[in-house]
């Protein structure tokens, strides 16, 4: 039943744009109306020696892709499709593709062994291919096959592997793959090519062998062949080792300790020595070993007494010798490297490395770095005065306040004025490194600011790459003054640096955008940071500045696809600063007219922003919406009937899910600007965002907020959210359900369980206050099910304090609602004075007095 | 499949706006709705029935305030937008925001078991409301005492950087002069959460855990221009009423306050909170001094009555809602007092009880004549007659028209006041009359227990 698609193939490949559609609609067809035909003709074409190889390849990514998806939900259509498919011809098309493996073409049997793993990861677990292993291992002792075989086996294995789970198989299937995988690794027998791939397929089957590396006798023979391996003469198989063990290193950092002293002279000789492709790997295998013990340490100071496995304290054991190889790596810098986004070289990583080291063990970094960083950095060779700077700003984090401070501060000035070295390279460090500096340490005072303000404004005129790090270092200057109060020391520098800022903007020297985006986001802390009454005329003023700007965004001619997206992100940029400029201004009475007076000519640009991207509702500017309104109140009502069709929209975008979930959460700023005012876009609001809760497609975060929004919509609209009743409600009570079968050990999933649990009482809190005093008996069939709910959140030991705060207020908001409808309820269910009193034993005192009143609420219809 | 690009992130300034952004849209978002919520759940138990609810244009708050059509602010109404109102209406509003007292003429049953004592202040009896940055303070007439920051939640700019926080605490207060302090007898409200519907118990218990926590009992400050103070609140028994009635206080007393301990915070006249003074506590217990000098306020006053002395037998209404009349107490009319009582469209004239007892009613020639008005307030003294009462019920007051009450003057007297005073100078009830009620309600709760130990 295979048919001739060799010429379809060869089409679907054609430089001529006509042909390929039409080839590739034939060949959509030919899937949609027989799919068992269309996969054993592909099979064919990918097993056949005589075919052309691009014919072979494309055969083989549309098998794949016949298999597998991104998409889950198209991933489990895609399977049900292969599993309803007749044993026979799938017994076919896997007799094909292993068939394939055998192929003397790299390319056929390369992709063949992709499709076979995605197969297996299908058939292996149902135990529907138990021939594969055995037929895989079998090819790895035939002498008259080509020698490729084994290569194309090893890598198979690999694969599959890497897809399948170690349970799926009996143990002893487990040993002998990975005897094969282990012994195609063994210098003796093999050549170079099936070396390469036994360990490429070592690394991707390290997860497959957890019961081996538990074994003390099997994890000691796999360890020495791997550290042998990394000592092979080729390169590639080096590189291939050293992947081997950063990730032995993250999966099985419990069990290395035997094996560290070996693995450090590894990866110091390959730092000082190897090829750089090799000696990245090995700076990785440090990196990693930081990650996890930062990891084991966060774990431990968050859950006291309950740590899972052992700190082994690699790192502070390496620590002397370690320390001086990584600082030897960043003197191996390339010229411009700076300028490169694409470059990843020795002394990064090796900055990179030092950087986590100094946050692994602390204090203990400082008395290794600081005599490098003396010594080097007034040398002449700017590779010396660059490694010293970098070196000082990757331990800035780790190391107590204590112990840099004075550091930092005996510094300053010498940095302050490396900003004016003549070479690129380290100014660039410099002003990363005094970004650092502003962002950890607390070091501005009344006598260095102007120094700083004025280094600063004159650097951000420098090269892009330089501007970029220099804007980076204003940002977190600005942050430091976040909650200065009066007097802030940086308000007599603001409209220097605003207008610093916005030329840095407007910028053309600079290749990509980020410049441009760093000095709008710069804008934005400073914005956020100043002092309002000090600052409040220098922003108000900021503010048709940045409106002129995105009209001119607006008016600009747009032909290429370029074009469109460089204007819809510097859109982005300016209606960021314009939201935060709005919040900043409406959130005091005295500042508030400084938007209202503009508001009518903000809301038009922020239409004409929408108007022009016709796909998608501007995620920025939907943002910025919700800022305005919160500042206009009700005075939003007439932007209504113009902004209710992008909200529309904004509701109704499932795939870009962020969009969906910010624009539910405006629907909220504007039912609190506009309380019962919003009644007529209601029913439409309502209607998608029931559609939201109920599509597979949308991402479940936005989920919580859609129920939130409710709560909103039902505090605005009061007792005229009774026509909503019977359709919100059912789906609270579904998903209310829904949380209790919520895995609890996913930690994910618990943080999502929270959010649904809190946003659920949220709901109902907006609901039940909306009704109070005139509909409030509308809610009493739901009581028992909302009290229930609660008491079953109560019941988790382990729930988050801010679905305390949220059940403990239902609770009032149901007994201040209700009233003695429902004394016997709460009399019955006397779970809720043990909740009570646990929140009033809290520390926190909002939680405490939410519960304050809820007993009194509760207390009230008790007595009663 | 193949191993993973194990590049780190080198040198990159680490700002992240965007997401900054939308983490500050977030919490914005969480805090208006907290703040909504927090609304919701006080506003509804502290809007105000106004009369004529069925008119809901929002007042124009910029128009001058003679209007009456204008003056009725709509249902929906919470102290925060109450507090811009202005004149007539604002008066009207926080008029009928305080619990107002009723003066003790009989002593309460199981005074000791249900209700508490304390020493009122002499002072302004006002509202104290801190939001959004600022505590303003409002007389029972709605005019303002004080705008001030204070340690109290959102009562100061400082505390409140963001400003968003839309919460506020109100209290009920008496500014004392002499120290400059805001004496806290009561409270509405805190951060948002309304303790109307709770008991008075309840009440007390929160002020006291919460006023201290605040910083606001501390000395004054930049931020904290008054200094607040708690009261000390006793239990009605034998020890508590000697403590608030002899126990040195820090401020001048004026008379004793009791509350009932399970009456929630009632807005108006309430006979579930009471007050009483003698000579010992208070230096103001009688509204005319002994000689019967009238006080200095008063003075203008006694020019009217001069005026209008001709035509006094004509004003001269009697009362007599029971023909059967059995005198109790007979007003000595030397002892001149003034009765203020609101005029009715019928004539009546009706204290500002709810529901109101009618003192008198004139004729409507009269009132026409005069150029009064149905909601005048209106002076009287008491007649030869005085007050009858029947069963302890008024039966009959003998009324003198005087004039217009002096324009300060929100509402009329209550019920209570006016047989208070003139019992205090009849037959006052005296300290001994509580101790003794309390011995003898003490002796028949401990012969129930006899009872109960025997059986």
């Amino acid at each position: 039943m295979a048919f001739e698609i060799t010429q379809i193939l060869l089409s679907a490949q054609s430089p001529d744009a006509r042909i390929r559609t039409e080839a590739e609609t034939t060949l959509k067809q030919f899937q949609e109306q027989n799919l068992p035909g269309f996969l054993v003709s592909l099979s064919f074409e990918l097993s056949n020696n005589e075919k052309p190889i691009e014919t072979r390849r494309l055969a083989g990514i549309i098998l794949k892709n016949s298999l597998d998806a991104k998409d889950g939900a198209r991933k489990n259509l895609l399977i049900q499709q292969w599993m309803g498919i007749e044993i026979a011809i799938k017994s076919q098309i896997k007799g094909l593709l292993l068939r394939t493996l055998a192929s003397s073409a790299p390319e056929a049997w390369h992709t063949s062994a992709q499709v076979i793993a995605k197969v297996a990861s299908v058939e292996i677990p149902q135990k529907q291919w138990p021939e594969l292993i055995s037929t895989l291992l079998n090819n790895m002792n035939q002498p008259d096959q080509p020698a490729s075989l084994k290569q194309a086996t090893l890598e198979t294995l690999g694969f599959v592997c890497e897809e399948i789970s170690h349970q799926d198989l009996e143990q002893e299937e487990v040993n002998t793959v990975l005897t094969a995988v282990v012994q195609g690794m063994n210098l003796a027998e093999h050549s170079p090519n099936v070396r390469l791939a036994a360990t490429k397929a070592l690394y991707n089957a390290l997860d497959f062998a957890q019961t081996n590396f538990e074994n003390e006798m099997e994890r000691n023979y796999i360890m020495k062949v791997v550290c042998e391996t990394a000592m092979s003469k080729e390169v590639e198989i080096r590189q291939a080792a050293f992947e081997c063990l950063v990730s032995i290193a993250s999966t099985y950092y419990e069990l290395l300790g035997p094996y560290m002293p070996t693995l450090f002279e590894l990866t110091s000789n390959v730092v000082r020595a190897d090829d750089e492709a090799v000696a990245l790997q090995a700076v990785e295998f440090w990196s990693s070993i930081c990650d996890e013990e930062l990891e084991l340490q966060d774990f431990e100071s968050s859950d006291a007494g309950e740590s899972g496995s052992p700190h082994s304290c690699f790192i502070e054991k390496a620590l002397p010798a370690l320390v001086p190889m990584l600082l030897e790596t960043l003197l191996k810098q390339q010229e411009d490297q700076d300028q490169d986004d694409t470059i990843w070289n020795l002394s990064m990583a090796g900055g990179t490395c030092l950087g986590l080291v100094a946050r692994t063990v602390g204090d203990a970094v400082l008395p290794l770095v600081m005599p490098f960083v003396e010594e080097n950095i007034k040398k002449p060779d700017w590779h010396c005065r660059e490694a010293a700077t970098y070196a000082f700003g990757s331990v800035l984090e780790g190391p107590s306040v204590e112990k840099l401070s004075p550091l930092v501060s005996a510094g300053l000035d010498f940095f302050l004025n490396l900003m004016k070295d003549e070479n690129s390279h380290v100014r660039d460090s410099t002003a990363w490194t005094l970004g650092r500096i502003f962002e950890l340490l607390d070091v501005i005072s009344s006598e260095n600011l102007q120094k700083v303000v004025m280094v600063l404004l004159e650097s951000v005129r420098d090269a892009p790459h330089i501007a970029e790090k220099v804007c980076g270092a204003i940002y977190y200057l600005a942050q430091e003054f976040e909650d200065a109060g009066n007097n802030s020391l940086l308000s007599s520098y603001l409209t220097e640096i605003i207008s610093s800022l916005l030329a840095t903007a407007d910028r053309t020297d600079s290749f990509n955008s980020k410049l441009r985006t760093s000095a709008y986001e710069t804008i934005n802390e400073v914005v956020r940071s100043s002092n309002l009454a000090e600052s409040s005329q220098i922003i108000a003023q900021l503010l048709p500045a940045i409106m002129n700007k995105l009209q001119q965004t607006l008016d600009l001619q747009i032909v290429s696809s370029d074009e469109r997206e460089k204007q819809s992100d510097v859109q982005a940029s300016l209606c960021g600063v314009l939201q935060v400029i709005i919040q900043k201004l409406g959130s005091a009475d005295e500042t508030k007219p400084a938007i209202v007076q503009y508001a009518d000519q903000i809301m038009m640009l922020f239409l004409s922003v929408f108007a022009c991207h016709s796909s998608t509702v501007h995620e920025e500017a939907m943002l910025a919406v919700g800022a305005l309104a919160y500042a206009t109140g009700p005075g939003f009502l007439k932007y209504m009937t113009e902004f209710s069709k992008y909200l529309q929209m904004g509701l109704q975008n499932f795939e870009e899910y962020q969009v969906c979930s910010i624009t539910v959460g405006v629907v909220g700023d504007v039912c609190r600007a506009l309380d019962d005012k919003i009644m007529p876009f209601c029913d439409v609001i309502m209607e998608l965002l029931l559609k939201d809760l109920h599509s597979n497609v949308l991402h479940r975060s936005v989920k919580p907020a859609i129920f939130s929004c409710f709560g909103d919509i039902a505090l605005a609209i009061g007792e005229q959210f009774e026509k909503y009743v019977h359709h919100a409600l059912p789906v609270m009570q579904q998903a209310a359900e829904a949380c209790a079968q919520i895995e609890t050990t996913d930690e994910e999933m618990m943080e999502y369980g929270y959010q649904l649990k809190r946003s659920i009482f949220e709901a109902y809190s907006g609901i039940l206050q909306g009704f109070k005093d005139t509909k409030s008996e509308l809610m009493v069939p739901y009581a028992p099910h909302l009290l229930q709910f609660i008491e079953l959140v109560c019941n988790d030991r382990q729930r988050d304090e801010s679905v305390t705060k949220a059940a403990v207020a239902v609770m009032g908001d149901l007994a201040d609602a209700l009233g003695s409808n429902i004394k016997l309820l709460f009399k019955d269910r006397v779970f809720y004075i043990d909740f009570l009193g646990e929140c009033l034993q809290s520390d926190d005192e909002q939680l405490k007095e939410t519960a304050t009143w809820t007993q009194g609420m509760i207390g009230r219809i008790m007595v009663s | 499949m193949a191993p993973s690009d194990h590049r780190r992130p080198y040198k990159r300034p680490a700002i992240s706006d965007q997401q900054r952004r939308r983490d500050h849209s977030l919490l914005r978002q969480a805090q208006n709705r907290l703040d909504a919520q927090q609304r919701a759940r006080c506003l509804a138990s502290s809007i105000l029935s106004l009369e004529n609810p069925e008119t809901d244009s929002v007042p124009d708050l910029d128009s001058t305030t003679g209007q009456e059509q204008s003056e009725v602010p709509p249902k929906e109404f919470d102290v925060r937008q109450a507090s811009k109102l202005r004149g007539v209406e604002a008066r009207r509003w926080f008029a009928r925001q305080l619990m107002l007292p009723e003066w003790m003429i009989d002593v309460p049953d199981r005074l000791s078991r249900d209700w508490y004592v304390f020493a009122r202040p002499a002072g302004k009896r006002c509202f104290v409301v801190s939001s959004n940055g600022a505590t303003v303070s409002r007389l029972r007439n709605g005019s303002i005492l004080h705008r001030f920051p204070s340690a109290l939640p959102s009562g100061s700019r400082s505390r409140d950087a963001s400003g968003t926080s839309q919460s506020y605490s109100i209290m009920d207060c008496i500014f004392h002069e002499p120290d400059q302090t805001y004496y806290v007898i009561d409270i509405l409200c805190w951060r948002g959460y309304s303790l109307y519907d709770c008991s008075a118990e309840f009440r007390f218990f929160w002020l006291n855990s919460k006023l201290a926590e605040s910083g606001a009992c501390g000395p004054p400050s930049q931020y904290h221009r008054y200094r607040f103070s708690l009261i000390p609140v006793y239990n009605c028994d034998h020890n508590g009423l000697s403590a608030a009635y002899m126990g040195a206080v820090p401020y001048v007393k004026d008379g004793l306050l009791f509350y009932n301990k399970e009456a929630k915070y009632q807005t108006g006249n309430t006979p579930l909170a009471l007050v009483w003074k003698d000579e010992n506590c208070s230096q103001y217990v009688i509204d005319t001094d002994n000689q019967g000098n009238i006080p200095i306020q008063q003075q203008e006053h006694k020019i009217s009555i001069d005026c209008l002395s001709k035509e006094r037998d004509k004003m001269r209404s009697i009362y007599l809602p029971n023909s059967d009349i059995l005198s109790l107490y007979i007003w000595n009319a030397n002892r001149m007092k003034w009765v203020v009582l609101e005029l009715q469209d019928d004539g009546k004239l009706n204290t500002s009880d709810d529901p109101p007892v009618a003192f008198g009613c004139l004729d409507s020639d009269f009132v026409h004549k005069s150029g009064l008005h149905s909601g005048n307030l209106l002076r009287f003294s008491i007649g030869d007659n005085g007050l009858s009462f029947m069963e302890e019920r008024l039966d009959k007051a003998d009324l003198c028209y005087i004039g217009k009450s002096n324009r300060a003057r929100a509402f009329a007297d209550s019920y209570s006041k006016i047989v208070f005073q003139h019992m205090v100078r009849h037959s006052p009830l005296k300290m001994d009359d509580f101790l003794s009620s309390i011995t003898s309600s003490d002796d028949q709760e401990n012969q129930l227990n006899d009872i109960e130990m025997t059986g």
